[in-house]
């Protein structure tokens, strides 16, 4: 099936027009004037007895000639040679009128100007409509058609869509206005995704993004997200399955989340903001829907975590004393980009003491080395995620990110005597042929630092990840492309 | 009436015949699969040892790391070489 195509125009001037409009009104009498000098194709948008002057008026009442001919104002007069439109003009202008047509006392008795009316093909509450009857076939998922008793949230619900919480019905207008989102073909193939492996293409992920509640202008990121969470290094299908907390954390830089209403501050990591409960919502569903990834099946997580419903949080790059996560990472500053962190829910650093970054640095690596268990190393990532009032004790140090870094990774050398298993009466540990030796908290690049949070609040989080590195998941980074 | 769009992938599911159930282990080289999850080398040494009781031949293999499935060489190594196998999943 293919979209419909564009009615042709005649050859000459044409005229679009509408009832409902004063200014194509004011102009009835004239538009025959121009039909008996120069010829004129007149098509009325809602009423084709309109306009009464001429004796012969094309039906737009479908609105195809007007949407497909991307009529914004009507009266709009257009010049077509040959097939094709030459030029156009809209609303009244007695001048312009006069010029395009020649003649020189055209309207001669009408005002000099009266600005046209809105198109109907523009209309908020037809174009969804429209655009699904005009390019609506192009789509190629299935449809499936509810009963009229049926009640659509209750409906995906009863058909295993849903991540717990009702979702937005993807109906073919809304998956349309989501693909505007994004300049790629709904028919491209994005990548395949774990675990079925399920090649899928940018509509089948529009669907989810729209059942997620995601805005348009949300859906790069979720395209962007969905391709850094099913590469290979991220391992989106050891994640699913594994039985920790985990699940994909994305973490979204540039310009592109105060574009689209992103909040970096005051409960970040909370509920409240549809772009960032929403994007993250919208990588699940595509790994539920599309990858056959459900909890209890593959998904064998033994608690889970309510950030797997989504987590998603720009960095709070307007006062950050820090690089961002993606320019750190290997990005141009001001690029859109997500890292995509396998992690769990965020667990508190408080220190409302510290006024020296020494002593606050401390404070973080006492938290960190408690990640998962004060005696477990190397093997589990995690993120630290600094707040404005601690990130302020740093700057106003000028000690930048590499220098947290360094100071937390000497930290967080830990003698391994300590460490070792039955050491301080507890028999998880490392093995005892560790012993006598010093061993690191987390692999190299296995700690991420990134910064956001609201104004006030001496306190910051660890994110505590997964199993990192080709063991098991590495972060990734990834531009946003429109 | 609503019309919504399918979100869920169309997929046809692979059938996989099962290989006949051996009426005995005797002779048989049974694979014993370590998805490297802590401990699972104390579960697999006590069915290699029953297993050996049995008359059956056990080669073990290892999973690189639990958190990924078995690389194609081990799957096709196993398959090759073993008349049937245990993989000790859980932890």
């Amino acid at each position: 099936m293919s979209a419909t195509t564009a009615p042709q125009l005649p050859d000459g001037l044409v005229a679009i027009v509408k009832r409902d409009c004063a200014t194509c009104v004011m102009v009835d009498p004239i538009l025959a004037d121009i039909s008996a000098s120069v010829g004129l194709a007149v098509y009325s948008q809602d009423d084709p007895t309109f306009p009464e002057s001429m004796a012969s008026v094309t039906d737009d009442t479908d609105l195809a000639v007007s949407w497909h001919h991307d009529i914004e104002t009507v009266p709009t007069l257009i010049r077509v040679i040959d097939g094709a439109e030459t030029e156009r003009i809209v609303g009244w202008s007695r001048e312009q009128w006069q010029a395009f047509t020649g003649m020189d006392s055209l309207g001669s008795e009408l005002p000099e100007m009266r600005p046209g009316c809105g198109s109907l093909s523009v209309d908020p509450n037809l174009v969804d409509e429209l655009t699904v009857r005009f390019t609506g076939s192009t789509l190629q998922s299935r449809r499936i058609e509810l009963a009229s008793l049926e009640d659509e949230f209750e409906a995906a619900f009863d058909r295993g869509w849903t991540d717990g919480l009702p979702v937005v019905p993807p109906t073919e207008a809304r998956v349309l206005r989501m693909l505007e989102g994004t300049t790629r073909a709904a028919d491209e193939i994005v990548c395949p995704i774990p675990p079925d492996l399920v090649d899928v293409t940018v509509e089948q992920i529009a669907v989810n993004a729209v059942m997620a509640g995601c805005k348009p202008e949300y859906f790069p990121v979720v395209l962007a997200a969905v391709e850094a969470a099913c590469s290979n290094e991220f391992n989106m299908h050891g994640l699913l399955a594994t039985t920790f907390w985990s699940g994909p954390v994305i973490v979204v830089n540039g310009p592109i989340a105060q574009r689209i209403g992103m909040n970096a501050e005051h409960n970040v990591f909370g509920q409240g903001n549809r772009a960032n409960m929403t994007i993250g919502r919208a990588l699940q569903l595509v790994v539920r829907n599309l990858g056959g990834g459900r909890p209890g099946e593959v998904d064998m997580s033994m608690q889970g975590s309510p950030g797997k419903l989504s987590f998603c949080f720009p960095e709070r790059e307007h006062d950050s004393p820090f690089e961002s996560l993606a320019t750190e990472r290997g990005l141009e500053p001001g690029t859109d980009a997500v890292t995509l962190f396998a992690g769990q829910g965020p667990s508190p650093i408080v220190d409302q003491i510290s006024r020296t970054p020494e002593s606050l640095t401390r404070s973080f690596a006492e938290v960190l080395k408690a990640s998962n268990h004060t005696k477990l190393v190397i093997g589990i990532d995690a993120m630290l995620v600094v707040s404005p009032e601690h990130g302020r004790i740093f700057a106003e140090a000028g000690w930048d990110k590499a220098r947290l870094r360094s100071e937390l990774e000497k930290l967080l050398l830990l003698d391994s005597d300590g460490l070792i298993r039955g050491a301080g009466g507890i028999e998880e540990g490392v093995p005892e042929s560790l012993a006598g030796t010093q061993l690191p908290k987390f692999r190299p690049g296995g700690l991420l630092i990134a910064y956001a949070g609201g104004d006030a609040g001496l306190f910051s989080s660890v994110i505590t990840g997964w199993v990192g590195g080709e063991m098991g998941s590495d972060p990734v980074t990834k531009a946003i492309t429109r | 009436m609503t019309t919504v769009l399918d979100p869920t992938a169309r997929k046809t599911a692979a059938s996989i015949e099962q290989v006949a159930r051996p009426s005995s282990l005797d002779g048989l080289t049974v694979g014993l699969l370590d998805i490297s999850k802590p401990r699972g080398d104390v579960f697999l040494s006590r069915l290699e040892e029953r297993l050996t009781d049995h008359g059956a031949t056990v080669a073990r293999f290892k999973k690189p790391t639990f958190a990924k499935p078995a690389p194609v060489d081990l799957r096709h190594e196993i398959a090759t070489s073993c008349d049937a196998v245990i993989e000790a999943l859980a932890d």
